[in-house]
């Protein structure tokens, strides 16, 4: 610990549940504490264990060298930021909330350290600066961390939704359907191309309606994507019928110059199930009104 | 290309498949803007998007900008890639022409679905394409 940073490590250790008390009254006025998420004690507790890690921590570091928020010096500083960021991430808090809320230790911090050094206005200068040095690099490290953070989760969602957006569903005996929505990227595509093939085996169905009614764009990655997924259903000794094309993307796909080939299609899902029905030799007939 | 006058209405950067549908949706919420007619934002989007995927999977990735032009009124993009280039784009335009597996329609089909279609592409320094159509 160099000589220099004494006093804000004397007034970390003395005053220290002040500068909580403090940095929780920025927080408030500057508007990034978030009572809709932690209740004031917990927010408090989060502060305490920061500033205790970061007290720790500032009696480690050698400030004559860059400050490294990466170095082993702030392995403590950093775990106990991580828990902090998950909750936070996982609540949908902004990065910029997360910057401020480091940055708004400084004020209280300032203002301790003026009132002790007052006398000695080099001293505070530079102790001031050190200490803003610090901060700044930890918001920038707490919103690295927090982004990165933010990134996974949003990773893990999108892995969740496409598991969740390609659900086989029997409608009749040897009747399945499966109604894509949004977007049908390559991954995705694969993805429905496994599940269909595995459901058809599972039902031992003989028609497969694909639904497109909830896809908005057909390009030709996509139109490849479903008529293979429709030979791949053929080769499994099925047959897929691809409902709700649109007039407007009956239109496109023609200007696009995308032909079906032999692949059956129909405006909507149920005029599919109607040819679905007459394929796997079922009729829907009309209940007859015995009671007239 | 001479550079149209103000700053886009959208800017995508294409860097990766999931890119692509950015860059759609960018363009859909312009032309919404514009009040524009259901099919030729079907027609325009899907143009959009085979350019965008072009510059994704041939261009190594690139970038995609969105301006609402006046008298008349019409959507513009500009799709910049620093990729490979086209070594003969009238090859590249005709149908059934791919180098990866794909259908070989993009290009063409994309050229059809709009009404002002330019490409300027040279080897080694990359491809540019612009599109043009009444929202």
């Amino acid at each position: 610990m160099t000589a220099a940073m004494t006093e804000v490590s004397r007034l970390l250790q003395e005053d220290f549940e002040e500068v909580v008390d403090a940095w929780f009254a920025t927080q408030k006025r500057e508007g990034v504490r978030r009572p809709d998420l932690f209740s004031d004690r917990e927010s408090r507790r989060q502060l305490s264990d920061l500033l205790r890690a970061f007290a720790d921590t500032l009696g480690r570091i050698d400030l004559s060298q860059s400050v490294d928020v990466d170095a082993e010096e702030w392995s403590d500083l950093r775990l106990a930021l991580s828990e902090i960021t998950l909750v936070r991430a996982e609540r949908g808090v902004a990065p910029w909330e997360m910057t401020t809320f480091v940055l708004a230790l400084k004020q209280p911090v300032f203002g301790k350290l003026n009132e002790r050094l007052r006398d000695t206005p080099d001293r505070l200068l530079q102790e001031a600066a050190d200490f803003g040095r610090i901060v700044d690099a930890f918001a920038m490290h707490i919103n690295e961390h927090f982004i990165a953070e933010r990134d996974e989760i949003i990773e893990r969602q999108r892995a969740e939704m496409m598991e969740l957006s390609t659900p086989v569903v029997q409608l009749w005996e040897r009747v399945l359907t499966i109604p894509l929505i949004g977007t049908l990227d390559s991954m995705r595509a694969q993805e429905v191309m496994e599940n269909l093939l595995n459901a058809i085996v599972e039902h031992q169905a003989e028609v497969v309606i694909v639904d497109i009614t909830g896809v908005r764009v057909v390009d030709t990655q996509v139109a490849q994507h479903l008529l293979r997924t429709a030979a791949a259903v053929r080769l499994m000794g099925a047959e897929a019928i691809i409902s709700g094309i649109s007039p407007k993307i009956a239109q496109t796909m023609v200007e696009l110059g995308v032909d079906v080939g032999e692949v059956t299609t129909r405006p909507s899902i149920r005029a599919a199930l109607a040819e679905a029905f007459r394929r796997v030799g079922f009729a829907i007939t009309r209940v007859e009104d015995t009671r007239a | 290309m001479s550079g149209p006058p103000a700053e886009p209405a959208a800017r995508v950067e294409l860097r990766q498949e999931r890119d692509v549908a950015a860059a759609r949706l960018a363009v859909s919420r312009v032309m919404d803007a514009m009040g524009a007619r259901a099919l030729r934002k079907t027609r325009f989007v899907t143009a959009v998007s085979e350019i965008a995927r072009n510059a994704l999977d041939h261009g190594g990735g690139g970038v995609i900008e969105v301006w609402r032009l006046d008298r008349p009124a019409r959507i513009m993009i500009r799709c910049r890639d620093e990729g490979p280039g086209i070594a003969d784009i009238d090859q590249a335009m005709t149908d059934g022409f791919s180098t990866a597996r794909s259908m070989g329609k993009g290009l063409g089909g994309a050229r059809r679905l709009v009404e002002a279609f330019r490409i300027d592409s040279r080897p080694g320094v990359g491809t540019t394409v612009e599109m043009e159509a009444r929202p």
